[in-house]
């Protein structure tokens, strides 16, 4: 009878069409045989399926993701948590992580790009920490391409509406477009949260004996496999898949963080996981692996809000808005009161065991057995093929004096300053809520991101970065200038570097010439981190970022956490008063490789990205950090895409004024349009009022930093002698309906 | 004086508003549940910002019945001073404390930024501090913040003077391109005929510490003080 039920749950049989069907291999699938001696249950390879696809396991980025540096002196916690956590002083910590949710929101926008942004909040607040302040980085395909328009505002929106709900503030981010991500665009969402240094919670099942309690949103059938489509490649068929797309509810995510946070404030919690991708199966099979434990589950007391739900189902389910904890034995009704106060469930589903088995039950029969170690440890790791792309010499060559110059450079600056990358981005984060929880200081627009920390004189600076072009035309160089532009714009606005967390987006691992750019990106944002002291805390792979065979650009980006000492110093990139001087931190080369102007301008990606010294980079950082800790600057402004022009005329439109001209006079022996779009690395523009100017260059001089006064503040109209003179107010106009007009 | 910061499920400004009158203003604050009845003795109770049930319905729709608002209805009869931000004014629209109601936006959008505000009338609790025409810098950040009401209504606001708000340029003037989310007649803020209950879609708890950019929501809070201790003085 029993054996009659088990195999009624576990239906239908396992044929090897229905384990292809799991994304698994015939390889995988004889190593699921050894570890279990014996064949798997259609249960039990659906929990195989999930726990050991690209998503949950890194079976195939793990290998390098050793090589990043994860330990420093802040640092409490690690990758291989829900979040990493850094020591902020003052008996405060911050946790946070990125996240990518780039197919989903592919296939449906709105719940795609939400359900990002509550998991990450999920994965912030089950550290004990509460959520201050998001980011988000969003990559979409060419502005004109017809699907672009749609796709762009359904994520806008579902960012604004799950986090503008939550009360979290969207406080930064970046938004490009290219068209590498036509058919596979990239949503990375970012979040941190500030908590008691010693009352952090992690995901550990400790404790035999101890209740395994679900809280949060009922199960339905929401987003079964979600995991295994994160881990596959795009087609045509695959945007049928939008069933597996869950549905969000930041309401209840609300309630669940303010229940699970005073639950916190107790001391009912052993360990505590969010359930994201692969739902109850990892939460539990993971937190049981941390513990060296096992785990037994009673599917049946699940709350479900669909009728007659396989135990596979429910297994797999990703359904939103729920967590799992294991709290101590005898605390079941101080959980149940909390929760129930928030009007959610809380129900015991079952208990640690010491056996390490992940052992599941419905309806009274046992459905799964698997050692848990099969799940995690046990989990393949691969390490792929890698072979440097045939065209890489090819996209490498870069012949300047094929490329004319543009006559006229005046237009050539309102072009780039009106092109979607470089124009105002306020329609995207105006609909973002930015200043709920008060603290708010520099809102999106500038360099980085401030916000204060209540109670103390210190804020944190937070960013996110990331050059695909660079990437794709040097993927050593461009993760280390991912890395080093993420850290420049913390300096720019006063902060010293945390830590870091990154969402990696590659194409299929599957594929040598992928797996060659994703080494080539870990060692050079490896080796960046290490010249900048900045730990690498958190983080994610999505890798099968690519349609019909075609990969996108390989896009890692960086999410990066500074602390600014007085949050009263902090400055921003825009120029502040007419006579202050203006001045160059670091030097100008020709480097048009890679750059905004050669691809707006002249329709080309090619050459080699900008190079960088490190060492002058961390020089130029600690001099504009130093200058701004000493009061001196009154603005600061990471020279990036489009060069010292763009970045020159950013000074002068972008702040919440009225624009201010400038006269510069800069020289360098090399040709116009370089001297204007050069996107030469470890460069910063700052403005200082001239009775700072000597200050400034002990400063500069005691950093070992080149430094050069190229003019002056002032007027209303943007000047660069002799190549070209604007009105100010012209440039603002093309900069904010740059983006607008495009789109509309 | 005490004030009471009401927190429905779903609030979001709840803590800004008890920090700055806690930190910013020095006051003494309490947090009030929304399940449970109104006891104590309050001078001012305020209803935060936020999605109270997630305002998948009508804004305001569902917290209207929550428990305290029957304390709160009767407080506001008594007199007592009630100040409704930003969601706080779509659930005192939607418990009839207050004339009109807000609907989405007209750019359809959720809207992020800081705005100008003029002081209309500063004979009430909430603007006595400030000047007549003076303007406030304060942000507001909602989705359904168009004030709508129908003609006689809005007739009537304006012949009691019970517009206390516009949304206004630098220079001033309550023009369209000033007004962010399409309101009737540029409005910000209302309070009722017999001016003790204040709904203001701006979020003056984020104006009042020079840090976040502007202190001119002081002007809010530290009318309702003023007038709360002349109250007091002239119980005693």
């Amino acid at each position: 009878m029993r054996d009659e039920k088990a195999a009624q749950f576990n239906q239908p049989l396992v044929t090897p069409e229905v384990v292809a069907s799991h994304g698994l291999t015939p390889e995988e699938y004889r190593k699921i045989v050894k570890l279990l001696g014996r064949e798997p249950n259609h249960t039990e390879l659906g929990v195989f399926s999930v726990m050991w696809s690209e998503h949950c396991s890194y079976k195939s980025s793990r290998h390098y993701l050793k090589r990043l540096p994860t330990e420093g002196p802040h640092v409490l916690q690690g990758p291989g948590e829900n979040a990493g956590v850094v020591d902020i002083g003052d008996g405060l910590a911050v946790a946070f992580k990125m996240e990518s949710h780039n197919h989903p929101s592919f296939i449906e926008p709105y719940q795609g790009a939400a359900t990002g942004v509550g998991g990450i909040l999920r994965d912030v607040f089950t550290m004990g920490a509460r959520p201050i302040a998001s980011l988000n980085s969003l990559r979409f395909g060419s502005i004109d391409h017809p699907r672009t328009r749609y796709l762009l505002s359904g994520v806008v929106a579902g960012i604004g509406g799950y986090g503008n709900c939550i009360g979290v503030p969207t406080v930064g981010g970046e938004v490009y477009f290219d068209e590498c991500y036509d058919a596979n665009i990239l949503v990375n969402a970012f979040t941190l949260g500030i908590a008691k240094k010693k009352r952090i919670f992690t995901g550990v099942a400790r404790g035999v004996g101890n209740p395994v309690i679900y809280v949060g949103s009922k199960t339905g059938r929401d987003g079964i496999h979600g995991a295994t489509m994160a881990s596959e490649s795009f087609s045509e068929e695959k945007e049928q898949r939008r069933p597996t797309v869950q549905v969000g509810d930041p309401f209840t995510e609300k309630l669940l963080l303010e229940a699970c946070l005073e639950l916190m404030e107790t001391d009912c919690i052993i360990g505590i996981q969010d359930m994201g991708a692969a739902g109850l199966t990892s939460s539990s099979s993971e937190m049981a692996g941390r513990g060296g434990t096992g785990v037994e589950l009673d599917l049946s007391r699940v709350p479900l809000r669909e009728q007659s739900m396989t135990p596979y189902e429910i297994l797999l389910s990703e359904s939103q808005e729920r967590m799992l904890l294991v709290a101590k034995q005898g605390t079941e009704d101080e959980v149940k009161r909390i929760f129930d106060k928030w009007d959610l469930d809380a129900v015991v589903i079952g208990r640690v065991t010491d056996d390490r088995q992940f052992r599941a039950f419905f309806d009274g029969v046992e459905v799964a057995c698997i050692p848990i170690s099969a799940l995690t440890k046990e989990a393949p790791v691969y390490q792929r093929p890698v072979e440097r792309p045939k065209l890489q010499d090819q996209l490498e060559q870069l012949d300047l004096s094929n490329i004319a110059e543009p006559t006229d450079l005046g237009s050539t600056v309102k072009l780039l300053l009106g092109s979607p990358n470089i124009a105002s981005k306020e329609w995207v984060y105006r609909q973002y809520d930015h200043f709920v929880r008060s603290n708010t200081v520099v809102a999106p627009g500038a360099d980085a991101a401030v916000i204060r920390l209540k109670g103390t004189e210190k804020g944190l600076a937070l960013t996110v970065d990331g050059n695909s072009r660079y990437c794709y035309l040097d993927p050593y160089v461009g993760g280390a200038l991912a890395v080093a532009e993420a850290a420049r714009n913390l300096s720019c606005v006063g902060a010293r570097p945390l830590g870091l967390t990154d969402c990696l987006n590659f194409g299929s691992p599957e594929n040598p010439e992928v797996m060659w750019q994703f080494s080539q990106v870990i060692e050079g944002m490896r080796d960046a981190c290490i010249a900048l002291k900045v730990p690498v805390v958190s983080g994610n792979v999505s890798f099968y970022n690519e349609t019909d065979g075609v990969p996108i650009y390989p896009t890692p980006t960086v999410g990066m956490v500074g602390l600014v000492a007085e949050v009263a110093k902090v400055v921003t990139p825009w120029f502040k008063a007419a006579g202050d001087v203006v001045v160059l931190l670091g030097r100008t080369r020709e480097e048009l490789g890679g750059s905004e102007y050669l691809k707006i301008v002249h329709g080309l990606v090619k050459g080699t990205p900008p190079w960088i010294d490190l060492r002058l980079e961390q020089a130029v950082q600690s001099c504009c950090v130093a200058a701004i800790e000493k009061g001196i600057l009154r603005s600061a402004h990471d020279i990036s895409d489009g060069g010292i022009a763009i970045a020159l005329a950013e000074c002068c439109i972008s702040g919440p004024e009225k624009p201010l001209g400038v006269r510069i006079d800069m020289r360098e022996m090399i040709r116009g349009d370089a001297l204007l779009f050069s996107e030469s690395q470890s460069r910063i523009v700052v403005s200082v009022a001239e009775e700072n100017l000597e200050q400034l260059r002990e400063v500069a001089a005691e950093h070992h930093v080149p430094m050069q006064v190229i003019g002056a503040v002032g007027g209303t109209s943007f000047v660069i002698q002799p190549l070209l003179r604007l009105p100010v107010d012209e440039l603002r106009a093309t900069w904010s309906a740059g983006l607008t007009s495009r789109i509309k | 004086m005490r004030w009471g910061v009401i927190v429905f499920p779903g609030s979001c400004d709840d803590q800004d508003v008890f920090d700055t009158l806690k930190r910013d203003m020095g006051q003494k604050v309490k947090f009030l549940w929304h399940k449970d009845d109104l006891v104590g003795h309050f001078d001012c109770l305020v209803l935060p910002g936020g999605f109270s049930y997630g305002d998948y319905l009508r804004c305001g729709a569902v917290a209207r019945f929550s428990p305290i608002m029957r304390g709160v209805v009767e407080f506001a009869r008594q007199g007592g001073l009630v100040l409704g931000i930003c969601n706080g004014f779509q659930i005192l629209c939607e418990s009839g404390l207050l004339p009109g109601a807000l609907v989405r936006n007209a750019g359809l959008q959720f809207v992020c930024q800081q705005v100008l505000l003029r002081v209309e009338e500063t004979d009430t609790p909430f603007t006595c501090e400030a000047k007549k025409g003076q303007l406030l810098k304060a942000p507001v950040k909602h989705g359904e913040g168009c004030y709508y009401a129908d003609s006689a209504t809005l007739e009537r606001l304006r012949k009691n003077h019970q517009i206390l708000l516009r949304y206004v340029d630098a220079k001033g003037r309550a023009s369209p391109s000033a007004n962010p989310n399409g309101s009737l007649d540029n409005i910000a803020g209302v309070c009722n005929e017999t001016r003790n209950v204040f709904g203001l879609m701006p979020h003056p708890e984020d104006a009042c510490n020079k840090l976040l950019g502007s202190e001119d929501g002081r002007k809010i809070f530290s009318s309702i003080a003023v007038t709360c201790a002349q109250r007091e003085h002239r119980h005693a």
